[in-house]
């Protein structure tokens, strides 16, 4: 097996029996990086020489016989919305494509802590607006399963990267879906963690009421590692908050899932959903039946209002979010050009955000802008902000009956390069399964559990808050029973 | 009569524009309040897109809300306060000299800005 196709656990084996080195491991990975993304264009950019001096390090660590933390020699990719120190970060985004770095996130300082080894960047819809990475001004990524597809979005960088092995395991960001409607398109597995157990300082701020950060990786084991390394409260996210829920299967085998309560929402195997994603999905609850679960329908009412909803709350928030790219502080700015010294500061700022930022990014400005405005505040925000009550509490609800949840991740496999940029509306439609988790502030995995033809099929398995453990539990002897 | 049939057929046209005009998002207006600068092409292509957007969200309408509390946060953390002391962050000297290398324009250790009051 080749050094880049290990996943975490075997990688670790590996150096810890100095079957081979971290440096190795991470020339590996940076070989089928210059082997494949070309064509795939997973990363904006790469830290070669730092992930390479990262990994000399943690090679020198060994050789003393040091006891090595977590993730040592592990090499990770990192969304492009996530600050490391001295790499540039441009969140997909024209406005900051010279932008570099003053300080780490909080979870790359934690990574780094743990001595994983950062091997670049990865590309995005900008400022994570997307669901097929189409949105950044880069240029897409293609899906390894199907060069002609979209790898979903907006991570669909760091998913398509660890499904391509130029990557073992990476860091996404989820608002609506972003790192399960990837990881489900590409045939790996995504967490987003509950609102809270990871610490958001130094991500780019989209909509703050619904951001998170979590991992993608090859196995959920995997997943769960980089999730216990990551997690945790920050002083400098106020958002953030300890979890000490434990789990909630008790005196078994770890392989099965005996007294496990599950429900089945029935609004999610509704019009819309391809046939072929049913028919997965459908295999792979009847697999948690064989495992010993106990499965049931529920119902979640107000799940047909969770994208309107969502369509309102994320662009307000947006919109407030993002008039901090102004062409002052960081980025380009029309401010810069030596042309255009006669312009007075409000054509600064109307030009400098017309240039850049892209149509996806200005189209959600507005909408929030609109929103927010004077006069519309009430029948917009305000109502959207009360119907997500009503679907935190469908979910409150169903979970006084089961313990997990089971969905689809996306109503279909990864669509065509193309096929839905026209139409915003449509493309709003594939987050359709992933928005009310996040509205509802629940963990939720995406874990591969069949394809359709050539193309991965991703299951949804939703916890209550802080119900990981759980999830992570659930997830594992469903994988290992494939 | 056909001067009641003229004005009854006024009304009508009146009643529809008046209808339009409210579904009709000022885009200007908008772009103003967000600082975008727009085309005109892009102006007339949000008011499209924007409508769509809209209708589509128009189907929050159909939920009964009376009494019911507005979430912001999910998990039910508010109010988390902290000592009102410098984060040991910003003791980082090379940090607030890599901060500033990103500013478009900046004199000294300073951001510059162009003339706020005219």
């Amino acid at each position: 097996m080749l050094l880049n196709e290990l996943t975490i656990t075997q990688a670790q084996q590996g150096l810890k029996n100095k079957k081979f080195s971290a440096v190795e491991l991470t020339e590996a990975v940076f070989g089928q990086i210059k082997k494949s993304d070309k064509e795939i264009h997973a990363y904006l950019s790469l830290n070669e020489k730092g992930a390479l001096a990262q990994a000399k390090e943690i090679d020198g660590q060994i050789a003393k016989g040091k006891d090595l933390p977590q993730l040592a020699g592990i090499p990770a990719a990192i969304k492009d919305n996530i600050l490391v120190r001295g790499l540039r970060c441009t969140a997909g985004s024209k406005i900051l494509e010279n932008f570099v770095a003053p300080y780490d996130a909080t979870v790359i300082e934690k990574l780094k802590q743990a001595g994983a080894v950062i091997l670049g960047k990865t590309n995005m819809d900008e400022f994570a607006m997307g669901s097929s990475t189409e949105n950044s001004a880069f240029g897409p990524t293609k899906n390894p399963s199907d060069l002609q597809r979209v790898p979903g979005g907006s991570s669909g960088g760091s998913a398509a990267a660890v499904a391509a092995h130029e990557a073992i395991c990476a860091l996404g960001s989820d608002t609506g879906g972003s790192i399960r409607q990837p990881a489900s398109f590409c045939g790996v597995v995504g967490l987003k963690p509950t609102y809270g157990a990871v610490s958001r300082f130094g991500l780019m701020a989209m909509a703050s009421s619904l951001d998170q950060i979590g991992p993608i990786a090859k196995t959920v084991e995997d997943c769960q590692i980089i999730f216990e390394a990551i997690k945790g409260k920050d002083e400098l996210d106020s958002t953030s908050t300890e979890s000490n829920r434990k789990s909630g299967i008790k005196n078994q085998e770890p392989s099965r899932l005996d007294g496990l309560k599950i429900g089945i929402p029935k609004e999610y195997f509704a019009k819309g959903i391809d046939e072929k994603v049913e028919k997965t999905v459908n295999k792979a609850i009847d697999k948690f039946i064989e495992l010993g679960a106990k499965v049931k329908e529920i119902t979640l009412p107000h799940t047909e209002y969770a994208l309107a909803c969502y369509y309102i709350i994320m662009p307000s928030e947006v919109s407030a979010n993002l008039a901090r790219y102004d062409g002052i502080k960081y980025g380009t700015s029309a401010a810069s050009d030596s042309r255009q010294s006669a312009l007075s500061i409000l054509d600064v700022y109307l030009k400098t955000r017309q240039e850049g930022f892209g149509k996806e990014v200005r189209r959600r400005i507005m909408l929030g802008t609109y929103a927010l405005s004077a006069g519309y505040y009430d029948a917009y925000y305000l109502k959207a902000q009360k119907v997500r009550t009503l679907i935190k509490q469908d979910f409150d609800k169903a979970f006084e009956k089961v313990d997990l949840i089971l969905t689809p991740t996306s109503p279909t496999p990864a669509f065509k390069i193309g096929e839905k940029i026209e139409d915003p509306v449509k493309m709003y439609l594939s987050d359709i399964y992933t928005v009310p988790v996040n509205l509802a502030g629940l963990p939720a995995l995406s874990l591969p559990c069949g394809k359709a033809g050539q193309l991965p099929v991703g299951l949804q398995i939703i916890g209550p808050h802080f119900g990981e453990a759980l999830i992570f539990e659930a997830a594992s002897a469903f994988e290992k029973s494939a | 009569m056909t001067r009641i049939k003229i004005k009854i057929r006024v009304i009508r046209v009146i009643i529809r524009v008046i209808r339009v005009a409210e579904k009709m998002i000022d885009v200007k207006h908008i772009a103003k309040l967000a600082r975008l600068g727009l085309t005109k092409e892009e102006e007339k292509k949000f008011e499209t897109e924007l409508s769509s957007i809209l209708d589509f969200v128009e189907k929050l309408k159909e939920v009964k809300t009376e009494n019911i509390e507005p979430t912001a946060q999910a998990t039910g953390v508010f109010n988390v306060f902290r000592e009102s002391q410098a984060h040991p962050i910003c003791q980082d000297e090379k940090m607030k000299e890599d901060i500033l290398k990103n500013a478009p324009n900046k004199e000294g250790r300073y951001f510059k800005v162009k003339r706020v009051l005219e």
